[in-house]
């Protein structure tokens, strides 16, 4: 099947001359990246697959007891990781939430003919480029509350934003928001530019109100893009780790991510935080199917 | 063609085989990156000087250093000699056979009495009482305080605290006297706070600051012995000594709730403090005027005793072992024999290392030579330490979990924090067959 449809190899070019026919160049290329795969993704993940229904340390040279289910059952009934669950919902929601208001907002700002407009996203976009652990670091000098300037430019006095156990979530997520709404502007830039300025005309004409144009028009066109950026923002935002490490250990801002970290490196429990990624592993393949089936709705419309 | 070339590889490989086996003589130490690295450093260079043994000290970063070092020894791999390893490693790493059993030596050069009691039982035996040691102590420290002397000897400050608590204001000798001083200096309108103490919950910090308190009030974390911790953990003394903790963190600088030995240095250099809980290990750089504007006006004092007198600190601190798959152990132990010798230990603390040598410790030389090394001989013989069982990891993080929202956010009671966690403990303990 694939062979039909791929090109033909050029009979003048040098691989023909030496007599390489399509299928071992297709070989040649593909291959090497199925055993990469396989080596690095594949036998990793089965592994831990194992290792998930046993008692395995890594820090003991004892060996793996088989013990079933037990670590699925330990951790699912454990307050804690449920905690850990909530806490993680909480900030998916609200860091992408916020990250889709500001960046779309950014991006029907800039979809229009405005001076400087590539310099002003290019500058938009510095965020995205830094390194999460100095973005972290950063933001925690900014939110001090004995010297750091946002408390200054709010005036709020001495705010705790870090230490506050309530607002230590929020925080860290105003700090994501700030950092990947640029990612989503990008994203739903290229798809306010691809909507057809007919389409607008015509809306003109029949005098459609702004609101109206905006739900109708804009918003359904861009949304097959906009729940790309979506889904690339939640896988992410599950996963949180370095941000939220970083700037504070409050027990409200234990993620699922750092909670995993600290089982399988600071408690040697490699079972158990085997299983423990797998669960999380199901989880957000659940969320993205979802999301995916969402899409492909949206498409067809 | 392809024979000679086979011969040459061989050639080859056999060159590099003895080449290796020549330079046999060097070690290398892994340590964490901190001052007493490089002042161990200074010391092995001594050594080769002596020997011809090259010693190298490699560090990395404490947040990363257990994970780093358990990764090397879970591999089995052979690139460290020896490793100056926290002292909750011990049974981690002794029932794993990372570490190489020290007791004959141990016995040998009698080192019990050699060095300070408590650094041989925390840095060195495991399990504990059982007169089998992993380690010998290196690094001694432990907890102890700093203060602003400048703070405590305006007359004007001394007039108002002896009228409102009756009596003289000093170092405090008590944590009642100690919660007194934190409570009067507390003015965060002029920007000052009362005290700096451990809040951070990422390792061993917030709990290492609550064991001071609990330790000095009469309480224990548990019978170490024997795995029980009912009535122990949650003992009235210690609902007593965390609701003083938790009383106190009221009197710490804004947002201290991550807060651990930068932080509390920090408390003292930016003026925000006026005592501050730290580990003597970083004391030097509060005599450094380079670190400390303040440096002239900061005193020192030793955690000081809960209300029926008890007095202990919490341990910091390192004892150095030999690992199981070095290919260098002969050379190692050798090196060990030249590192407790009395010159070298002498030699070692005169350079900045803290150490665990009795004699040292005891001499008026040592103790005069800082403003702190007398409350760190003090403290040194008064010291406690957290579980060393191979599953220490786990109690820390339960630890962790069930007190810091009491004690920052004031969530539930100490006695509830404390119910819950003996049963936490229970059920780790139960788990692996305690």
């Amino acid at each position: 099947m694939t062979t039909l449809t791929m090109t033909r190899l050029d009979p003048q070019s040098r691989a023909a001359r030496r007599g390489m026919s399509d299928i071992s160049i297709r070989n040649l290329f593909i291959i090497p990246t199925i055993l990469f795969l396989i080596i690095f993704n594949i036998f990793p993940l089965l592994y831990s697959l194992y290792y998930s229904f046993t008692d395995f340390r890594a820090s003991t040279n004892a060996p793996a007891n088989w013990v079933g289910l037990a670590n699925y059952r330990e951790l699912l009934n454990d307050p804690f990781i449920w905690t850990n669950f909530a806490i993680t919902a909480k900030y998916v929601i609200v860091s992408v939430a916020g990250q889709v208001i500001v960046g779309f907002g950014v991006a029907m700002l800039l979809n229009r003919d405005i001076p400087f407009k590539g310099l002003i996203t290019t500058l938009l976009l510095l965020p995205m480029m830094l390194s999460m652990a100095v973005v972290g670091l950063f933001w925690k000098l900014l939110y001090d509350p004995s010297f750091g300037i946002i408390n200054y430019a709010l005036g709020l006095g001495r705010f705790e934003w870090l230490s506050d156990p309530d607002m230590a979530l929020y925080a860290v997520a105003i700090t994501d928001i700030w950092m990947w709404s640029p990612f989503v502007m990008l994203l739903s830039l290229a798809g306010l530019s691809a909507v057809p300025k007919h389409l607008y005309e015509a809306a003109a004409i029949d005098r459609a109100g702004p609101l109206y144009t905006f739900f109708r028009i804009t918003l359904p066109l861009v949304a097959p893009i906009l729940m790309i950026a979506i889904i690339f923002r939640t896988m992410e935002a599950f996963k949180t780790f370095d941000i939220a490490y970083i700037m504070t250990s409050q027990p409200t801002t234990e993620m699922i991510a750092i909670r995993l970290y600290k089982m399988a490196f600071q408690e040697w429990q490699t079972g158990m935080s085997c299983a423990f990624a797998y669960i999380v592993l199901i989880m957000v393949v659940a969320i993205t199917n979802i999301y995916v089936k969402y899409l492909n709705k949206v498409k067809e419309r | 063609m392809r024979r000679r070339l086979f011969g040459i590889a061989g050639g080859l490989a056999l060159a590099l085989a003895s080449s290796t086996s020549v330079l046999a003589q060097e070690l290398t130490i892994f340590w964490a990156e901190w001052d007493p690295a490089n002042y161990l450093q200074e010391l092995v260079n001594e050594y080769e000087a002596e020997t011809g043994v090259q010693v190298t000290v490699e560090t990395t970063p404490w947040q990363d250093f257990q994970t780093k070092a358990f990764t090397e020894f879970n591999a089995r791999g052979s690139a460290y000699d020896m490793v100056v390893g926290d002292s909750q490693w011990l049974g981690a790493a002794s029932e794993a056979g990372h570490y190489v059993d020290l007791t004959d030596f141990f016995n040998e050069h009698n080192l019990g009495e050699v060095m300070a009691p408590a650094t041989v039982k925390y840095y060195a035996e495991y399990p504990s009482d059982s007169g089998k040691y992993w380690a010998i102590p290196a690094e001694g420290d432990a907890v102890g305080w700093s203060y602003r002397k400048d703070w405590f000897e305006d007359p004007k400050e001394m007039e108002a605290f002896k009228a409102k608590y009756g009596y003289d204001l000093a170092p405090p000798k008590t944590w009642a006297e100690l919660r007194d001083i934190a409570e009067f200096f507390h003015r965060p309108d002029e920007n000052r706070y009362g005290i700096a103490i451990y809040t951070d919950n990422s390792y061993d910090g917030l709990v290492m600051g609550v064991e001071n308190a609990m330790f000095s009030y009469g309480g224990e974390l548990g019978d170490y012995a024997n795995y029980k911790v009912d009535g122990i953990i949650n003992s009235d003394k210690n609902v007593k000594a965390l609701e003083l903790y938790r009383e106190l963190y009221t009197y710490t600088p804004p947002g201290w709730a991550k807060s651990f030995f930068v932080e509390n240095n920090q408390a003292i250099t930016e003026n925000l403090a006026a005592m501050s809980m730290n580990y003597f290990a970083f004391f030097p750089a509060l005599v450094n005027e380079a670190s400390n504007p303040n440096a002239k006006v900061t005193g020192f004092f030793a955690n000081p005793a809960g209300p029926d007198g008890d007095q202990y600190a919490a341990l910091g601190g390192q004892g150095i072992s030999v690992i199981s798959y070095s290919e260098n152990k002969e050379e190692a132990m050798k090196f060990l024999e030249w590192f407790i010798k009395d010159e070298t230990q002498k030699r070692w603390a005169e350079l900045g290392g803290y150490t665990a040598s009795a004699a040292v410790l005891g001499s008026d030389e040592f103790q005069n030579a800082t403003p702190y090394n007398k409350a760190f001989y003090e403290t040194m013989f008064r010291v406690k330490d957290f579980w060393a069982t191979p599953e220490y990891a786990e109690l820390l993080i339960q630890m962790n979990q069930r007190i810091y929202p009491y004690i920052t956010a004031g969530e539930g009671s100490a006695k509830e924090s404390l119910d819950a966690l003996a049963a936490d403990w229970n059920e780790t303990f139960k788990k692996y067959g305690r």
